[in-house]
């Protein structure tokens, strides 16, 4: 039987995919402000993130609003439970994009400490997760959010890398370069934690798909 | 105590098998709503539990349902003993157009041979205090029971029940007439009335079941699909067809 109700969750899929679309942009944007020296493209991802949190509240709104009119059951239960979470994960990812920008202003005027290779890199890697968890969450593909999981490490020791070189090669040797590695520094963290909030939602998609919950329990992933 | 071992049960009304090769525990004292579309087989199955189907032309059993470890659907089963132990309430409330207090003492004079007037006041304040009407109708007593709202009929007959000390209730659609306060405190009796009895309640309101009940099981076309804890089913329930009846995408 058709339902009205398909309907609704169509344009809740579609609004979450929009904003996964838009957070991705501003993960990529903020890297290439700091790539590029662009001041401009870093104050553009700050002014975009009140769009982003008007769509959350509205995604927010909307899950409530379905919730309560439809008191859904089972897959459609899940399926509006975890758009609610991975709405929030969004939110946050675009918060720490806008946490970079911030880092790339700072040092925008001041010389390259050293020439950017792996902080780009970590960069795709994010996006990359980022990418494939919104796929695997509007394809309902459970083998595809598994290997966002999986590829949370590789992300962790490229962070580890970076980190070590940034304060070994650079501010233990010279401590007056300091003012331009601690915002590296933290914008491989924050790269990091994009990465960890990814997951998060990789792993909602896991519970949405098959009503298993892999949060905290790698194991069961297999 | 009881619960209910359901081994293979088939049931025919005539040539239509209404029930096909079912398989189910119904625990002790715990809720278990049977819910399914209409025509499934749920009121039937309810039914059998005390042979009320007897009373239906053409109606043939087979399997196994065991409760204290005998076979109910055996015929040489005292039919009267069986439906004490297993009382059923209805969608309508249907006192006997009595007093309140003989609609109580209905069953006990019934069963047992010679009962003292203190005895009987025991039973009715008792079973009257289990369904919460004592406090309202204790000086109503020999008031019509039809003069009770719709609510009220429903708990007077549960109470009536509870009177007889039965181990297993079975509720078929018992707040399909009443409004949604009436309901919800029906809700809540039963929640009470779980820690003594053993209850199986049928229901075509899923919320109801998602509600009320710690087990459900899903019925289609006799079969009973898929049976499992109440927040499995309505979480993440392994049929499809169950997937689909309780996410309004059947039929």
């Amino acid at each position: 039987m058709q339902r009205h109700f398909d309907d609704e969750l169509k344009e809740l899929h579609k609004e979450i995919l929009r904003m996964g679309v838009m957070v991705q942009e501003e993960i990529y944007k903020s890297i290439e402000a700091l790539k590029n020296r662009d001041r401009k493209m870093a104050e553009e991802v700050i002014t975009t993130d009140t769009k982003i949190d008007e769509l959350e509240l509205e995604i927010d709104e909307r899950c409530i609003d379905l919730i309560a009119r439809h008191q859904p059951m089972a897959g459609d239960l899940r399926f509006i439970t975890t758009g609610m979470k991975i709405n929030l994960e969004l939110e946050r990812i675009a918060d720490l994009a806008v946490d970079m920008a911030q880092r790339a202003v700072e040092i925008i005027d001041k010389p390259l400490l050293k020439p950017l290779v792996d902080i780009p890199k970590l960069s795709a890697i994010a996006q990359n997760m980022v990418r494939q968890a919104i796929d695997a969450f509007v394809n309902k593909d459970v083998e595809l959010a598994k290997k966002v999981v999986l590829s949370d490490p590789e992300a962790d020791k490229l962070r580890n890398l970076v980190q070590d070189e940034l304060i070994k090669d650079y501010m233990m040797r010279d401590p007056k370069t300091a003012d331009r590695a601690v915002p590296l520094l933290l914008i491989t963290r924050h790269l990091e934690r994009i990465c960890d909030h990814t997951t998060n939602i990789a792993e909602d998609v896991v519970y949405m798909v098959e009503g298993k919950v892999v949060k905290h329990h790698p194991e069961k992933l297999q | 105590m009881s619960g209910i071992k359901v081994s293979n049960l088939n049931l025919w009304y005539g040539d239509f098998q209404a029930l096909k090769q079912v398989f189910a525990e119904f625990k002790e004292k715990r809720i278990t709503a049977i819910i399914g579309p209409s025509g499934c087989g749920k009121s039937t199955m309810l039914r059998v539990f005390n042979r009320m189907n007897d009373f239906i032309d053409g109606v043939r059993t087979t399997g196994e349902i065991l409760i204290d470890d005998e076979n109910i659907i055996a015929p040489q089963i005292d039919l009267v003993l069986l439906r004490k132990k297993v009382g059923m309430v209805f969608q309508r409330p249907n006192p006997f157009p009595l007093s309140i207090y003989e609609n109580i003492v209905f069953g006990e004079r019934v069963h047992a041979d010679k009962i003292s007037r203190n005895k009987m006041d025991e039973i009715v304040e008792e079973s009257l205090r289990s369904v919460l009407l004592w406090d309202e109708l204790k000086n109503k007593l020999n008031k019509s029971a039809l003069s009770l709202s719709l609510e009220q009929k429903q708990r007077l007959c549960i109470a009536r029940l509870i009177a007889v000390r039965p181990e297993i209730l079975l509720m078929d659609e018992p707040c399909s007439t009443l409004d949604p306060q009436a309901t919800a405190r029906i809700e809540e009796l039963m929640r009470e009335l779980q820690k003594d009895y053993t209850i199986i309640i049928v229901t075509h309101n899923m919320q109801q079941a998602a509600r009320v009940s710690d087990d459900t099981g899903f019925m289609l076309l006799g079969e009973l699909i898929e049976f499992d804890n109440t927040q499995n089913i309505f979480r993440a329930p392994k049929d499809k067809r169950t997937e689909d009846y309780i996410t309004g995408r059947y039929g």
